[in-house]
């Protein structure tokens, strides 16, 4: 009961903050110092129509790089708290029904390539490395849910995740190399504005982060789907 | 609107604040961070909301000379881009955490883990 | 257009909050689990009318699409926990 009334205190207190920030708060009429400069400069420097993919590929292309890392960390621990204890014994289930195993053969291959649709075109449309990779990932799912036995070959998974990573570094040093920083994007040629190959490394930057980010939700779930049912 | 959306991820952290501290059972805890993770996103994306512009994409109707004056700020996306993604992390690794625990005891009351009570 | 816009926002707020006091609430926890997705998807209506779509196009699939997946795979293996 005690318990209870200290959460209540708590909520009161950050209810209270939180209703001032609201009553403070005026909308800003015009945009900031930092998002007037990315609004003036991105289509001229970058030649990247999304704005905000050039912002999490280029412009902050080093913290992108950081949360990719953080999302394998993540990964790797659920794979790791979750592969100790028992050895596995497959035992048989019940399958799984026509109707699954039919739809998942037609639509798991549309799927994946809508996913591969989105991140190639993170530079045009809303979209990229992130949504593609969790569509890809979704695509992995339904496999999953097909056939519950089947075991995805983690080497595969493990081996795109890799490549992935290590071609991204490679090109985020390429920039460093030859033209104004890490992970700059004119390594290739900027092209014209909204046109699919423009925007320098984006689309190749954009892709490589939708394969890793695909790869590494698809053996979260693999990992999760593979434990023992308790 | 932006108040309105915001005025909704306020509630909608404190909701889930709510639920994680009242619930015993871990797997409803995760549930109320997970909502409490959406009303900070919502928050974040309502504070770069300006009324009457779009979307921060150039095209056909916003070309790069006007963007300027016509489009709204894309900071706060790129940042809540990030805090979803990382966001799933936490909460798989929450979950992974939750099994783990219930293979030891059997149970997700939380009441029933007491080795670092005190 | 801007009146039907105000109300529109208002009821996917409406919405939400009651999505969201089902998820913490609610009497069984596939429900609360269902809810608290439901609380992502109207956000990533929400975001699509504040003029985010990126961040739409992340929450449906990320936020609502694979954590609801993870809860019913954890779900699924914790059979008799679910009441504690």
């Amino acid at each position: 009961m005690i318990k209870r009334f200290i959460a209540f205190l708590l909520l009161i207190a950050i209810g209270g903050i939180f209703a001032t920030l609201l009553i403070g708060y005026t909308p800003d009429a015009e945009l900031n110092l930092t998002a007037r400069y990315y609004a003036e400069r991105t289509a001229a420097d970058l030649g990247s129509a999304n704005i905000v993919t050039a912002i999490v590929v280029t412009y902050r292309g080093l913290d992108t790089l950081g949360e990719v890392t953080v999302l394998f960390l993540s990964a790797a621990i659920v794979g790791l708290v979750l592969a100790g204890g028992r050895q596995r014994t497959p035992r048989p289930r019940a399958p799984v029904g026509e109707l699954l195993t039919t739809g998942t053969r037609l639509l798991a291959p549309l799927i994946m390539l809508l996913g591969v649709y989105v991140f190639v075109n993170g530079h045009l449309t809303p979209g990229g490395g992130f949504q593609g990779g969790a569509i890809v990932a979704s695509g992995v799912l339904l496999l999953l849910l097909a056939d519950p036995l089947r075991h995805f070959s983690h080497g595969l998974i493990s081996a795109i995740e890799s490549l992935a990573g290590v071609f991204y570094v490679a090109i985020g040093l390429l920039g460093l190399l030859l033209a104004g920083g890490f992970l700059d994007n004119r390594i290739l040629p900027i092209g014209t504005l909204g046109d699919l190959f423009s925007a320098g490394a984006i689309p190749l930057i954009y892709s490589l982060i939708g394969l890793k980010v695909g790869a590494e939700f698809a053996s979260m779930l693999a990992s999760l789907s593979g434990t023992e049912e308790l | 609107m932006a108040h309105l959306a915001m005025a909704t991820g306020f509630l909608l952290i404190l909701v889930g604040f709510y639920g994680a501290l009242t619930n015993r059972n871990i797997l409803r805890m995760i549930v109320a961070f997970s909502i409490a993770d959406t009303g900070v996103n919502i928050v974040i994306v309502a504070v770069g909301y300006m009324r009457g512009r779009s979307a921060p994409i150039l095209d056909s109707t916003v070309s790069a000379a006007d963007a300027l004056a016509r489009i709204i700020d894309p900071v706060p996306q790129a940042l809540v881009l990030t805090a979803i993604v990382i966001g799933v992390g936490v909460t798989a690794l929450m979950l992974a955490y939750a099994y783990k625990l219930y293979e030891k005891k059997r149970s997700l009351d939380i009441a029933k883990f007491t080795e670092l009570k005190w | 257009m801007s009146m039907l816009m105000t109300a529109m926002t208002a009821l996917l707020c409406v919405a939400m909050l009651v999505a969201a006091l089902v998820a913490i609430r609610g009497r069984s926890l596939p429900i609360a689990i269902l809810a608290a997705g439901l609380v992502s998807l109207v956000a990533s209506v929400l975001f699509l009318i504040l003029a985010s779509p990126d961040v739409a196009m992340t929450e449906a699939a990320i936020g609502s699409g694979l954590t609801t997946f993870l809860f019913f795979f954890v779900l699924g293996r914790v059979r008799g926990g679910e009441n504690d």
